[in-house]
């Protein structure tokens, strides 16, 4: 990209004048092409129709490029997967960063252009956004926030509030690969791994498996805290007892030696790419097919079920054969000391 | 997993917990001394295999909740220095001390770093050469000789920005100070795994001829566990008390020498304040006076301050495995993971926190 002679992000590329202008015209409007966004106007004009959902989350993952995927990658998926978690079909995204002075510029057009590719994959269109760029350690080089809308079909209503006593609970593949990779990224453990993020937009594995069933109660992505967490929050939604067995839990290999190593628990370790799905046993075989002929659900697999309860909890059947309580996660997870 | 799997396999789990189950009758009361242990036991659920008639108890083996409110108040003395950067390891982040924890004056400024390894202290300090690095070392007979040679590198690569403020401490004085009380009844102590890797059974072997009690060195998978206390109810049946190793794998019986030459040469044993037990004879380590340049607590003269522990807070007692943190007033209601009262909800390894996640 022709800055002038700028390899570096300025503070003027934040100040709406002539490098900003330079930004929008040669690096992101051609990477998110879109009529809407092309306009240029103060807000984006949609036409939606029916019930719709809207969500925004803000990304500071560090570092930014990582293996299996990036800060913008991340910024795309995820806000796209809480709009897909409530059956919603995702159509348009905003997307606002906040830079750190003396950025490279090569650095924010690689995160510009995964994100253009990661709204492609997804289907949706980034028609709004802002940069700014404060002073040097303001910020850890760069802050995405995403905000995201989508429509939701008749008929569709899922929530964190309706899961059934009877439900069966499937994941679509492996846990803990996300946080694992950011982990080994960091290098604050030394520790050499081959593992990746699972980083993906999860909104037409989504689609497909609403064709299969329309009795799918609860989805949640398992991100931050983990499947235990996610768990524990919808056993309190909906009031009801979630059994999993620990036979059943999908953990590579390598996660799980990272994880005995460190003396963490992958149950409570952040997935990008992961959804929880309960639908009634009727249904599960149906889901649990469709889920492993899709590229991102071959490992999926029936992990638990849902009990009626007094009291609200997770239980983990462990893998010789006794029972312990799963509880949310609590502060940051940390390595043990012996 | 390979070298995972066979240690959990479900079959073996059984055939274990059928032979326990057939030492029922007398009430038997096993204690463990290592928090590995205790994470381990809450987490496999093995309790749950056991006839009533044993009974796990956990005692002092988590080092970070061992750790004196003393000394806890002086480490955050210490993190109230300007330009001075404490390493610790994550566990100690959120032990309250009398007024605040690391944690929470790390909000306010102070430069505190969680490490995986003492080493990664020693890079730190190699880094900031206009900064004061202090290392927390909190830990057992595991963990000193990896401090033992961080201070010695220190010292050989004169390094002057760099100490460490030693806590450490030694499980056999412990365990003997703990039957000395007589407040409970210990027919048998599962002994520390990856401590033992390190001393042998020769640091325990006073604990079996005049305490008469088994010590059976143990590994921490399930059928480590169960096999472990296998050994030592078939020793309290024989009315015979040695010390046996279950950990073949990871324990020889005279331990790692060059550890234990690594230890002598850098530290020397000292009396130490074990909270729960108050001061032990010569149970804990301090750096010998050719390492005073890297003792913390000459380098800023830090002065032991008269601390008391927590109103209600029963983790001494807990330690000493005189009550279970169900018998606390203050647990699950007004002390938990995120309003602390001790360490023993919030060490990683602590039998509260343990409690707290797995039984409650």
């Amino acid at each position: 990209m022709s800055q002038g002679h700028n390899e570096k992000i300025l503070l003027a590329h934040g100040s709406g004048g002539k490098l900003t202008h330079c930004l929008l015209k040669e690096l992101i409007f051609p990477a998110f092409s879109n009529p809407i966004l092309e306009k240029a106007e103060d807000a984006a004009i949609l036409d939606l129709k029916g019930k719709t959902a809207f969500t925004t989350d803000s990304f500071v993952v560090q570092p930014i490029f990582f293996p299996g995927g990036d800060i913008g990658k991340l910024a795309v998926c995820g806000t796209v997967n809480d709009l897909a978690m409530m059956g919603a079909k995702p159509l348009y995204l905003t997307a606002a960063c906040i830079v750190e002075e003396g950025l490279e510029i090569s650095v924010l057009e690689r995160i510009i252009r995964s994100m253009a590719k990661a709204a492609q994959e997804a289907g949706v269109k980034i028609v709004g956004g802002d940069l700014k760029v404060v002073e040097k350690n303001a910020c850890d080089k760069i802050f995405i926030n995403t905000t995201g809308l989508g429509s939701i079909p008749k008929k569709v209503n899922i929530s964190g509030g309706n899961a059934r006593p009877g439900d069966i609970v499937i994941i679509n593949g492996f846990i803990g690969e996300h946080a694992a990779a950011i982990m080994s990224a960091r290098q604050d453990y030394k520790l050499k791994t081959s593992i990746k993020s699972d980083c993906a937009s999860l909104n037409h594995l989504i689609a497909e498996l609403l064709t299969k069933s329309n009795n799918i109660h609860v989805m949640r992505d398992p991100t931050r805290g983990g499947v235990a967490t996610t768990l524990n929050e919808i056993a309190q939604q909906s009031n009801v007892e979630i059994q999993l067995e620990e036979n059943q839990l999908p953990i590579s290999d390598p996660v799980r030696g990272f994880c005995e190593i460190l003396g963490i628990d992958p149950l409570y370790m952040a997935n990008e790419g992961k959804v929880l799905i309960f639908v009634p046993e009727k249904d599960s075989r149906k889901v649990l097919s469709a889920m492993r002929k899709h590229p991102l659900g071959k490992k999926a697999q029936i992990i638990g079920k849902v009990f009626r309860s007094a009291a609200p909890r997770v239980l983990l059947r462990t893998s010789i054969g006794s029972t312990r309580i799963m509880d949310m996660l609590t502060g940051e997870q940390l390595p043990r000391i012996c | 997993m390979k070298y995972i799997d066979e240690f959990r396999e479900k079959s073996i789990v059984k055939n274990l917990a059928s032979q326990i189950s057939k030492f029922s009758g007398l009430q038997i009361n096993l204690m463990e001394v290592c928090g590995t242990h205790t994470m381990a036991i809450f987490r496999s659920g093995i309790k749950q295999l056991l006839p009533q008639n044993i009974n796990l108890i956990s005692g002092p083996g988590c080092p970070v909740c061992v750790t004196s409110q003393s000394d806890i108040d002086s480490m955050l003395e210490l993190a109230s220095i300007k330009n001075l950067i404490i390493a610790t390891f994550g566990d100690m982040l959120k032990v309250p001390g009398t007024k605040s924890s690391l944690e929470k004056i790390r909000s306010s400024g102070s430069d505190i770093r969680a490490v995986y390894s003492p080493l990664d202290a020693l890079e730190i300090a190699k880094e900031n050469k206009n900064k004061e690095v202090v290392f927390l070392a909190v830990g057992f007979e595991t963990t000193a000789p990896i401090i033992a040679s961080v201070v010695d590198d220190a010292r050989r690569l004169k390094i002057k920005n760099f100490s460490v403020y030693c806590c450490h401490k030694l499980i056999p004085p412990a365990m003997a100070a703990l039957l000395a009380t007589r407040e409970i009844k210990i027919h048998g102590f599962l002994c520390p795994g990856h401590v033992s890797s390190i001393i042998g059974t020769k640091a325990y072997q006073f604990i079996a001829k005049e305490f008469k009690i088994p010590c059976v060195i143990s590994g921490f998978e399930p059928t480590d566990i169960l096999e472990t206390i296998l050994m030592l109810l078939k020793q309290i049946a024989k009315n015979a008390a040695s010390v046996e190793i279950q950990y073949k794998r990871a324990v020889r019986p005279e331990g790692n020498i060059p550890a234990q030459e690594m230890l002598k040469r850098v530290f020397l044993p000292c009396d130490a304040d074990w909270r729960g037990l108050g001061i032990i004879p010569k149970s804990g380590l301090q750096l010998n006076p050719a390492y005073d340049k890297f003792d913390a607590r000459l380098k800023f003269q830090i002065k032991p301050s008269k601390t008391t522990e927590p109103k209600n807070c029963l983790c001494g007692q807990v330690l000493r495995g005189v009550k279970t943190p169900v018998q606390c007033k203050l647990f699950a209601k007004a002390c938990n993971p995120e309003n602390p009262y001790g360490p023993c909800m919030v060490s990683s390894e602590g039998t509260c926190s343990a409690w707290y996640k797995y039984n409650r």
